[in-house]
């Protein structure tokens, strides 16, 4: 039998030891189904080194594939902070970007450093209000969010679907859903020339420091914190509980918000509904192996990205199946959350007694 | 008989980072007898029970457990499963019992097999009721644990004990909650079956049941063992400055004329899960510099009174009064500003933040003051002082105001709530179980500021399940029985114990 208990301290060593292992781990094992597609493993992994830290190119289209990631990481990470569990980021982006289009591709024309902002409020106010609507249910009437905002996720999907077909669709479009490209002034201005990455990135960064102030700093924090660790206690105390669930809420809909506008406006230009590879579920893996700290958030979603872009680099570049590189993803996942469970847990083995 | 040994803890120890929660401690059980473990909070008890059951592995030392064999046989440390099978059980002063399950259900998990084909459910329920038959422990088998009130809880822990046929029982302040009636009860049950060669050890800190009922009493203080003697040579002075090392101070009660009223209940009605924990046309009156007592037994209707007065609930009919004003709006924000203090019930479940720092539960409630928030934010300096003075002044002992509140032990908690309470001079205050599971030194001071708020003025709600504390420190005694509360006439303890099971007097 094997007890499993929390480590009442853990060492310097071990916590900085522990993601090493796992990410070496992580190598090993990911190295057998790459041999056994016969593949070079050693070619492999220089191939994946390559895709994130190869070039400017290579090392920019990385932090452009973690910049929806923090957004939905921060989104995971507020909400779960207050034990509220949204689960519907990935609606809440498309909600984003679905005002994005809206507010951005001619409903109104203004110079960039008026309509840029406008279509990032938009964009948050849409999100908000994706993730207010089922946590109002929750406090009312008690409806679990876990199923509700799941649920709305594919409900918005098809709504979306249906927008693209109907209202939104760009008549230049070739008969293709989409929708019309956002005018050149709403577009997120690019970091580095001829580069793809672009400001999201620098939204994404300053929000990850405003999320980190106000979890830690202000009284909309401490409330957040003190319902998500003991809601009992904190309405006995006097916090409205229910107001606190929903100004979680509106700031984690908010911010998965902005992961759509950013990926919309900054990216893409316009908007299908192949917009997100599931960047809303995978932010709530961001936000679990960042502990739920705004600040691990960015390290995390910039590992993820990474593993991500390598692996995809590694299995173009070496001509195996794409399928092997999510496999690599999968695997250093798996081995990096086990490895973070073994730095807060420890194992202790017991031999079966009898009487 | 009694000089057959059945346990046997040898020099224990166990360190808690730098803390040192047990020392070298030796302690004998025999057969068929009942030992008390007395000491303050945080003196080691509860480690030390929580290594003897396998939850705690110890640093060093070792536990001789008598076998079926009648030799004593090393017992396998830190395994739950070795405790059990060696037929040793604890009732834990904080229950461990599942919510969502029947009683039934809770008395027979752990003891059936996960993937047992069928349970023989009608056979255990027989040998359950077998037991609630010896011991008159009566408990509704098939209620969820949801539903039951604290005293009903802890009447389940004890059975589930019983179920296993434990040989040796350790009861972690078991009383806490029953009245005195129920309590001797128990413990003439527990006596009888120690005849059967049950050994009990058992931890409490109202010294009249220790007197009363253990054949040996071993405290503990700082983690070491410091003394053991038979009941039959103690009384509670020597036990008491055995535990706090001198003699505990009595509270003077000096008589002090009564001020104006400062919370009335008028006919007030409130709905709970049933009729028995409902609050009917209630009426009383609390005046400045009184502390009026509410006696009874958990579930009848103390619950829902506290939360009316926290504010967490609306009355269903009639008024509150507080200083001749009538509340209108219900919430714990608009009593607190009303001056009303709060003590929970549940310190843990509802005082405070466990995972939050002693510096922010110090704080929780006043987060619209100035010193606390400025503009939205947490004005840590302030708060950090705030805390560093509090911890001096209430003499709240912990790892620091920066560590998490779950860190304390239960009496620092409480007095984490106190000076949370007290530092805003509450006009009412509401002490619900003020000294549930405290030592003598938490429990006199708890009593201490509530009759220094007494003394300056306030009118205070004294809401318990043990009558030594509401004899001791009430001015005016009420019963409440099947959410109906009756002024008793006199403090005489047989007649309150008679009118908290129901009796007419």
């Amino acid at each position: 039998m094997i007890r499993i208990e929390p480590r009442e301290m853990p060492s310097k060593w071990w916590t900085v030891g522990i993601p090493i292992m796992s990410a070496l781990v992580a190598i090993l094992l990911a190295a057998i189904p790459l041999a056994l597609a016969g593949a070079n493993i050693f070619e492999a992994y220089t191939q994946m080194a390559k895709g994130i830290f190869g070039s400017t190119f290579a090392f920019t289209e990385m932090l452009t594939r973690a910049t929806p990631l923090i957004f939905t990481g921060l989104a995971a990470t507020i909400a779960f902070r207050a034990k509220l569990w949204n689960i519907g980021a990935e609606g809440q982006l498309y909600l984003g970007a679905m005002a994005a289009v809206t507010v951005g591709t001619g409903l109104i024309d203004a110079p960039s450093f008026i309509l840029i902002p406008v279509i990032l409020f938009a964009g948050a106010i849409s999100g908000a209000v994706g993730m207010a609507a089922p946590t109002y249910l929750k406090t009312r009437f008690g409806a679990d969010e876990v199923v509700t905002t799941l649920l709305l996720n594919f409900i918005i999907i098809i709504f979306l679907q249906m927008m693209l077909e109907g209202p939104l669709k760009d008549p230049m479009g070739m008969g293709w859903p989409q929708s019309e490209p956002i005018l050149e002034n709403g577009i997120l201005p690019q970091l580095i020339p001829r580069m793809r990455i672009h400001a999201g990135l620098i939204i994404a960064l300053i929000s990850a420091g405003l999320v980190h102030l106000l979890l830690s700093k202000s009284i909309w924090g401490f409330k957040t914190r003190a319902v998500g660790e003991n809601a009992p206690a904190a309405l006995h105390a006097g916090i409205n509980v229910n107001r606190t669930f929903m100004g979680a809420a509106v700031v984690s809909g908010a911010i998965a918000g902005l992961a759509g506008v950013s990926e919309v406006a900054g990216l893409r230009g316009y908007l299908t509904t192949d917009l997100s590879p599931g960047f809303g579920y995978t932010g709530i893996v961001v936000a679990m192996l960042a502990g739920l700290s705004p600040i691990g958030v960015v390290i995390s979603a910039i590992f993820i990205a990474s593993i991500f872009v390598g692996a995809d680099t590694m299995s173009r570049a070496i001509g195996v199946s794409s399928y092997l590189a999510d496999l690599v993803v999968a695997i250093s996942l798996i081995c990096v959350l086990i490895g973070g469970f073994v730095a807060r847990y420890r194992f202790i083995r017991t031999n079966k007694v009898n009487a | 008989m009694k000089n057959t040994q059945v346990l046997s803890l040898k020099n224990l120890s166990k360190r808690f980072g730098s803390v040192v929660a047990n020392n070298s401690v030796n302690i004998e059980l025999y057969r068929g007898e009942v030992l008390s473990l007395l000491g303050e909070n945080g003196a080691g008890k509860t480690t030390l029970m929580n290594m003897l059951f396998g939850h705690y592995l110890p640093d060093s030392g070792s536990i001789d457990v008598l076998g079926n064999d009648g030799q004593m046989r090393k017992l396998v440390l830190g395994h739950p499963q070795a405790s059990l099978d060696a037929g040793i059980g604890m009732v834990h002063q904080h229950f461990t019992l599942a919510e969502n399950l029947t009683v039934l259900d809770n008395i027979l998990l752990g003891s059936e097999k996960l993937w047992a084909w069928r349970h023989d459910r009608n056979k255990a329920r027989n040998k359950i009721l077998k037991i609630i038959d010896r011991t008159g422990l009566s408990a509704p088998l098939d209620e969820k644990v949801a539903r039951l009130t604290v005293g009903e809880r802890q009447r389940v822990e004890i059975l589930k004990a019983l179920y296993h046929e434990v040989k040796i029982l350790v009861l972690d302040e078991p009383t806490a909650v029953l009245t005195p009636q129920e309590a001797d009860a128990l413990f003439e049950n527990i006596n009888s079956m120690t005849k059967d060669g049950l050994s009990v050890i058992f931890i409490s800190h109202k010294l009249r049941e220790v007197l009363k009922f253990s054949n040996r009493i071993a405290v503990l203080r700082h983690g070491e063992k410091v003394g053991e003697i038979a009941t039959s040579d103690a009384n509670e002075r020597v036990i008491a400055r055995m535990m706090v090392g001198e003699e505990t101070i009595k509270n003077p009660r000096d008589k002090i004329q009564l001020g104006n009223p400062i919370l009335q209940l008028n006919e007030v009605s409130v709905k709970g899960d049933s009729m028995r924990t409902s609050l009917n046309r209630t009426n009383f009156t609390i005046h400045e510099n009184e502390i009026v007592g509410i006696a009874g037994v958990s579930g009848n209707g103390q619950s829902v009174l506290a939360k009316l007065i926290s504010g967490l609930i609306d009355p269903d009919s009639g008024d509150l009064l507080i200083e001749g004003e009538n509340v209108e709006y219900f919430s714990p924000n608009g009593m607190q500003s009303l001056g009303v203090g709060r003590i929970p019930e549940d310190r843990h479940h509802d005082g405070v933040v466990g995972a939050m720092s002693v510096a922010e539960n110090l704080v929780i409630e006043r987060l619209q003051d100035k010193d606390v928030n400025k503009n939205g934010f947490l004005q840590n300096r302030a708060i950090k002082e705030n805390a560093k003075a509090l911890i001096e002044k209430y003499d709240i002992r912990g790892p620091g105001i920066d560590a998490k509140a779950s860190l304390l032990s239960g009496g620092n908690i409480q007095k984490l709530i106190l000076a949370r309470v007290f530092e805003c001079k509450p006009n009412v205050i509401l002490a619900n179980q003020p000294t549930r599971g405290l030592d003598l030194g938490a429990a006199n001071e708890v009593a201490r500021h509530l009759l220094e708020a007494r003394g300056r003025g306030a009118g205070v709600l004294l809401i318990s399940e043990d009558l030594d504390e509401i004899l001791a420190l009430s001015d005016r005694i009420m019963v409440i029985h099947n959410g109906s509360l009756i002024e008793t006439v006199n403090k005489d303890r047989e007649v309150i114990g008679l009118m908290m099971a129901g009796e007419k007097i």
